[in-house]
């Protein structure tokens, strides 16, 4: 039990350190770019 | 000039904890614990089997279906029909997707239903509804009630069950409709951090149990924990196929893999965008819910008030018919009772949430839809479905036949699917180099290894362990083998004692004409990408 619970909390809290840590992306995350209407179609 | 934003995620964070959301749900608080509580396929055999299918199975594919899905998401397609459509660039690729958009869908169809009655359980605990005694066919009956079990039809109609059902599918189709970033990110946002919350909650409550009753010492929680979770024969249960069939299951089920919700979801990057710790994080936030958190409440604390032999009686009997009893035994039971079922809500609502993305998104790059036309369009399609599992409620019949065809063999098949693209359509070479693009961590280079040989060997040995189980009746000895149709194949065709079932027939008949109904869309599509 310990080992099992114990490993899943400690990997959990290793990545949540790592992202909240981890480098900032310069540009916004979500492809935000205006599109016209008329145009989306062709894409 | 009127101008549109395309759909896309407003952090880092929020992409993760929407497929943490994704994954963590009922399994991992009912299923799971059961699971390891299991007298014969349980204990530390299990654990050591799961955690080998995590790592050869489970964390693999989770990698595939984020580096496929950012990489479709850069060819501009944002379902499985259409990311397929552009990796493996033939006029059969986009068919390759039909189960990315057929299974969400389909499992919406019931796990609506199933989340409508935690939220139901969440208001009959907290104002005093579930306190039924000490008899456990009072919370059996309420159950049947509540579900409509005994009878077609039972929860049609203005009853309460009813109005929680119509309450929930409209709050899903609200939030979705405000997209990702308002509606799927903000709702996860504040959801996982708000489970993990009560989840930690009920964990201190449950370890804080003690001896419930003195008259009887053995039932403590501490003897609970040690039945849950002590290792038994570990030698003996690695040799039975059952073990491993049962860990690499919920391995695949827990993550969300081959769901064709993880493809979407991280089809919605930018190609900059790490997809390794993302995937990980996101691995590690459901792993972490369900053995760690799952683990410890559900079993241990329904062994200290009724023993061992309320624990083996599957994720629908523990949740719903013995932890109410646990519950109403303990002071302030209606209270923790209320936060636990409001757990259960949370968990479902986010990955009901992830189940209508892939169909919006198909919807709207394939048929040109735009957000209005996609949910009303969606919401039609959801709303039969839904009315076939809720109307058909008998024995749960309905239910259980979509859960089998669409949430078991649908997703093994999936996931088989995945992982083959991966290394033979797209290359493992060129799958391995587009995954550390703007990896904030490298994989270990044995992971190379064992996404190219260890996985589709593995997958592809426990998908077929898994259709002769449970289509041909395989008993899973290779010593004896004996085959016998199993319950879901008997109600279609019929058996000596086991009529077929028309509820069963009907159900699969409906599946059949969504997935034709799915293919002609996707045909259409089709035209609509090969004119872009």
């Amino acid at each position: 039990m310990l080992i099992s619970v114990g490993a899943v909390t400690i990997l959990f809290v290793w990545c949540l350190v790592k992202v909240l840590t981890g480098k900032k992306n310069p540009e916004h995350l979500a492809h935000v770019e205006p599109v016209e209407t008329k145009d989306l179609d062709r894409r | 000039m009127t101008t549109k934003q395309p759909d896309g995620w407003s952090s880092k964070l929020g992409v993760i904890m929407a497929v943490a959301g994704s994954a963590v749900g009922l399994g991992n608080f009912l299923r799971f614990p059961g699971l390891v509580a299991d007298k014969e396929t349980g204990g530390g055999a299990f654990l050591i089997a799961y955690f080998i299918s995590l790592l050869v199975v489970g964390l693999p594919i989770c990698w595939v279906e984020w580096t496929l899905g950012r990489f479709g998401g850069t060819q501009g397609f944002n379902s499985s029909p259409g990311i397929f459509h552009a990796i493996i660039r033939k006029p059969w690729g986009k068919y390759v997707g039909l189960l990315g958009f057929i299974i969400p869908v389909g499992v919406y169809f019931y796990y609506v239903v199933i989340e409508s009655w935690c939220l139901g359980y969440a208001w009959s605990s907290f104002t005093g509804g579930l306190d039924l005694g000490k008899d456990p066919k009072a919370y059996a009956d309420a159950f049947a009630a509540f579900t409509g079990l005994k009878a077609d039809g039972a929860v049609l109609g203005l009853g309460t069950p009813f109005l929680f059902f119509i309450g929930v599918f409209i709050l899903n189709f609200v939030i979705i409709y405000r997209g990702l970033s308002k509606g799927i990110e903000f709702i996860c946002n504040w959801g996982m951090p708000l489970l993990i919350a009560i989840a930690l909650i009920l964990l201190v409550r449950v370890l804080t149990l003690g001896t419930p009753d003195p008259t009887k010492p053995e039932l403590s929680v501490w003897n609970g924990l040690g039945y849950m979770w002590n290792p038994h024969d570990i030698s003996n249960g690695l040799s039975n196929p059952a073990v491993w069939l049962k860990a690499a299951s919920q391995v695949f089920f827990t993550l969300s893999v081959g769901f064709g919700v993880i493809i979407t979801y991280a089809s919605y990057l930018k190609k900059n965008d790490d997809v390794v710790l993302s995937g990980l994080t996101a691995t590690a936030a459901n792993e972490f819910c369900e053995v760690g958190l799952g683990g410890m409440i559900t079993v241990p604390a329904a062994f200290a008030f009724l023993g061992a032999s309320a624990v083996a009686g599957g994720t629908f009997a523990l949740g719903f018919n013995v932890l109410p009893q646990v519950f109403a035994g303990m002071p302030y039971g209606h209270l923790f009772g209320g936060l636990f079922f409001t757990l259960l809500f949370i968990a479902a609502v986010t990955s009901s949430l992830s189940m209508l993305q892939p169909g919006i998104a198909f919807l709207e790059e394939g048929l040109g839809l735009d957000r209005p036309g996609s949910v009303a369009l969606l919401g039609l399609i959801t709303a039969v479905g839904c009315t076939l599992v809720v109307y058909f409620s008998e024995g749960l019949k309905a239910l259980s036949t979509v859960d089998f065809w669409i949430g078991d063999i649908g997703i093994f098949l999936q996931g088989t699917i995945l992982i083959y693209v991966f290394n033979f359509a797209f290359g493992t070479e060129r799958g391995w180099s587009e995954a550390h693009h703007g990896a904030d961590i490298r994989i270990p280079r044995i992971f190379k290894f064992i996404l190219r040989w260890i996985s589709p060997t593995f997958l592809t040995a426990i998908f077929l362990m898994f259709v002769l189980k449970n289509v041909a009746g395989w008993n899973l000895s290779f010593t004896a083998p004996v085959f016998a149709p199993t319950d879901p194949i008997l109600d279609l065709i019929g058996g000596p004692g086991h009529p077929a079932s028309g509820v069963a027939r009907l159900t699969a008949f409906f599946l059949l004409l969504f997935a034709g109904f799915s293919a002609l869309m996707i045909h259409r599509a089709g035209k609509r990408w090969d004119a872009r």
